[in-house]
């Protein structure tokens, strides 16, 4: 299937098997804890397992490797801003001080070396535990799954018209580009800035103007097959779940009460090594 | 079968909120339950405002005024939803890949039963039931852009036959199609009536085409009125069509060319019937029609392409390719879809490059000059007139590729007055571009490309989706250009006559290369190659195997006749 963007891969392990829902709803429920929790002993043993799902999907690095890299460096920019923007916020969570060095407004302690630390391990359990969910999950599956959490299915359904006409548009987008550089638009790397955002920008009024079109027709498609009659609507991809969808969900539910127990055990959402 | 009315129209008036005049003018009509029936009509004449009144996309989405009676199955449209309306009416839209709202084959076919909250198993079983009537049972997993025009066609009837709707309703099934694909199209819907008995209303212009298999009647549409009713035969024999900017099938325009009567003819509907007193006679002296030498190439060709490799996704499109192209030609570029007939044309102006070989323009090679600098000398027009405009102003949209170039104002205006007037556009000049009408549009994307003053130019389909009056005219345009204007011509096209009336020389492209390279009547002729190319042979061709005579000379010979009566 040709859908870049997400790069659905189809291949067949016990991870790809379980239905888009149950691994929608795992990776939403452990997100939410590894953001609340600041323990980082929890944060720890969800990454060891994240890490442990990542290897299971069996996803190549190939595959990921320039999603990684952008989200490192924006993780990496964003642990930057929060250090130059309030270097004090660990000694301000943790009550105590303990300078690494000193460097007047900048001044590094190991609180907020932790802090940042808790920070980093939280973007780091996210990631793997995304791709698994956006690289294991047939695209026509999402909105299924989507619906099944409660959004409403007529948002849902946006999610997959946007997967079955983005080829189209991109394909529109390219001819429509060449044709205007023939014009004499210069939109490649040869051209000044300017030049080329005024010829991008010429490009758009004609894609935009056959998108709308294109949306025309197929919204009188959809109503001519009945789209939005009934307030629910089934999924023809939509699969019963099996005993690992339910065990995965049971295993998600777990990692939660882990997670609260280490918070009532902390008193706080914050682990306190400095006490 | 059944003998009640299914669809009844009284005194229909229709008028859309947009316009001065009503579209639909007094439409009194009764089609009866399991009739197939054809409603022609050029563009401009009503006939997909009245279907489109039929499967309630009027007035429920688009706004309008509606006065009269339109009764469905027996049911007044007014007391009856959009979605009620769909379970009566099927509809398979124009363009059958805005249609397809899917991911997949499967997806796609089960959309209606999703909307209607039928279990999975059942959609399942209804799925592959309906997939496998359509033969498209081993495509049920693939994504819309890996399927070809008549399989996504199939696809959206299946989507809609496995509502078992009492109406089917198609709205210019052969727009999207190549020549073989629409032939098997036509022959399906057929298929489906015979067995389902079901109301089959087919909206098209090309008559010749849908007539190839049985229709019941033909409403003959023209301004907003119903011209009359008919049988195929008894339209046939009237003689009107061409009088409402329609085409007559081939075959009747050569016997009539010929000096046969019409009138007299037994089974005038049908090319592979037609039969009559003093026919084959007239035919074989038609026959005896000088037919031209065979394509020289010249010395010195304006275009030529050596031993060019291209590859596309792993997959190999062209194979050690070779064309030259001739100072004046017109020529077409034909062949099934997805062979490769774009990606040529694009090769050419340079948007994408050859993995080897040369493409020289004038002896010079082309190798590394810019799309920019070849839209100098080649200009590539693209199908759709939109798609290439992007100013407000027709003047502006003109000017704008010599403007890009740095001419200074005086020269851009006096070279823009003069491609106005080349291109009969001159008295609109002061005119917004959203004033002008599809076949206007469509000479202003040329007029853009003319100020350039290309020595080539390549259309992609010139005439898609035109009836028979705007495809004359945009031709016989395009014919001025070649013929006055010294302008060397390359054409993408479906249409098999058209090849045959305005090209001097057609290029067949199969897999992997040139299956054929000659004049066009040849190319008919030659049944290997019209199978491998998914053409369709006219059906001059279908007249002249019958009574063993050349189609290459009939066809000249209605050509020549057709142009005497041109310039006279």
């Amino acid at each position: 299937m040709n859908n870049s963007i997400f790069g659905y891969d189809g291949n067949d392990t016990w991870i790809h098997k379980l239905t888009g829902t149950s691994k929608l709803i795992f990776f939403i429920l452990v997100s939410i804890i590894s953001m609340i929790s600041y323990d980082v002993r929890f944060t720890l043993l969800v990454l060891v397992l994240s890490a442990f799902i990542f290897q299971q999907s069996k996803i190549k690095w190939q595959q990921i490797k320039l999603v990684v890299k952008l989200i490192v460096i924006f993780a990496i920019l964003n642990l930057i801003t929060v250090y130059i923007f309030s270097p004090g916020h660990g000694s301000y969570l943790y009550g105590t001080r303990h300078v690494i060095f000193n460097f007047g407004y900048l001044t590094m302690t190991q609180e907020q070396l932790f802090y940042e630390l808790n920070l980093a391990i939280k973007y780091l359990v996210t990631v793997p535990i995304s791709l698994v969910f956006l690289i294991t999950t047939n695209p026509s599956e999402f909105s299924a799954s989507l619906n099944q959490i409660g959004v409403p299915y007529r948002f849902s359904y946006a999610v997959s018209l946007a997967l079955r006409y983005i080829p189209d548009v991109q394909q529109d987008f390219q001819s429509i580009s060449l044709a205007q550089q023939a014009r004499g638009y210069e939109i490649s790397k040869k051209g000044k800035v300017m030049d080329r955002i005024k010829g991008t920008s010429q490009i758009l009024v004609p894609l935009i103007l056959s998108s709308l079109d294109k949306i025309q027709v197929i919204s009188q498609a959809m109503e001519l097959r009945r789209f939005g009659k009934n307030k629910s609507r089934t999924w023809y991809m939509h699969r019963k779940f099996s005993k690992n969808d339910y065990l995965t969900l049971l295993f998600a539910m777990l990692i939660i009460l882990i997670g609260i127990l280490f918070i009532k055990i902390d008193g706080s959402r914050f682990f306190n090594p400095f006490k | 079968m059944e003998n009640k009315s299914i669809i009844e129209f009284r005194n229909v008036t229709f008028q859309y909120n947009s316009q001065l005049e009503p579209t639909l003018k007094n439409i009194n009509l009764n089609i009866k339950s399991g009739e197939k029936v054809l409603i022609v009509g050029s563009s401009g004449s009503g006939k997909s405002t009245l279907g489109n009144l039929i499967n309630g996309i009027i007035p429920r989405n688009v706004k309008g005024s509606l006065q009269g009676d339109i009764l469905i199955d027996g049911k007044n449209i007014q007391s009856m939803s959009l979605f009620d309306l769909s379970l009566k009416v099927g509809t398979l839209l124009q363009n059958s890949n805005d249609q397809f709202v899917g991911l997949t084959v499967a997806e796609d076919i089960a959309f209606g039963m999703e909307n209607d909250c039928v279990n999975n198993a059942e959609m399942k079983t209804k799925v592959n039931q309906w997939a496998d009537y359509l033969d498209i049972k081993n495509l049920l997993q693939q994504a819309p852009n890996q399927l070809s025009g008549g399989q996504k066609q199939r696809t959206g009837l299946a989507g809609i036959m496995v509502d078992e709707a009492p109406i089917l309703l198609l709205d210019e099934p052969l727009a999207a199609l190549d020549p073989a694909a629409g032939f098997s199209s036509i022959k399906l819907v057929d298929d489906i009536h015979q067995k389902l008995h079901n109301t089959v209303l087919i909206i098209e212009h090309r008559i010749e085409e849908v007539l190839n298999q049985s229709v019941d009647k033909v409403i003959l549409m023209n301004d907003g009125e119903i011209v009359g009713i008919f049988k195929p035969d008894n339209l046939l024999k009237e003689n009107i069509l061409q009088k409402y900017g329609l085409r007559n099938p081939l075959y009747l325009d050569l016997l009539k060319s010929a000096g046969v009567d019409i009138q007299k003819l037994e089974h005038i509907a049908s090319a592979s019937l037609v039969n009559g007193n003093g026919m084959l006679p007239k035919l074989q002296l038609a026959n005896q029609q000088r037919i031209p030498n065979a394509i020289k190439n010249d010395q010195n060709p304006i275009l030529k392409i050596q031993h060019l490799n291209f590859s596309y996704n792993q997959k190999t499109i062209f194979k050690n390719l070779n064309l030259s192209v001739n100072h004046g030609d017109m020529l077409a570029l034909v062949g099934k879809n997805g062979v490769g007939k774009s990606t040529l044309s694009k090769l050419i102006a340079g948007f994408i490059k050859p993995h080897s070989g040369s493409i020289c323009l004038n002896g010079d090679s082309l190798d590394g000059v810019t799309i920019k600098e070849r839209a100098d000398k080649i200009g590539y027009i693209m199908q759709d007139p939109d798609k290439m405009i992007s100013k407000v102003m027709i003047k502006d949209e003109i000017a704008l590729g010599l403007q890009l170039r740095g001419f200074d104002a005086d020269y851009i205006d006096q070279k823009v007055t003069e491609v106005l007037k080349v291109c009969h556009l001159y008295e609109f000049r002061n005119w917004p571009i959203s004033a002008l009408s599809y076949g206007q549009k469509k000479r202003l994307t040329i007029a853009s490309i003319l100020v350039l003053d290309p020595q080539l130019l390549i259309l992609d389909e010139p005439t898609a989706g035109q009836d028979y009056y705007h495809y004359t005219e945009i031709m016989q345009f395009l014919q001025d250009l070649n013929q006055k204007h010294h302008i060397t011509m390359i054409f993408v096209t479906h249409d098999m006559y058209l090849m045959t009336e305005y090209a001097n020389r057609a290029v067949v492209l199969g897999n992997y290369g040139i299956l054929k390279d000659d004049y066009p009547e040849a190319i008919l002729d030659d049944d290997e190659v019209v199978l491998a190319a998914h053409l369709k042979s006219t059906s001059i061709s279908t007249l002249a195997r019958r009574f063993n005579l050349s189609a290459d000379r009939l066809t000249h010979y209605l050509i020549s006749k057709e142009s005497n009566n041109k310039h006279e």
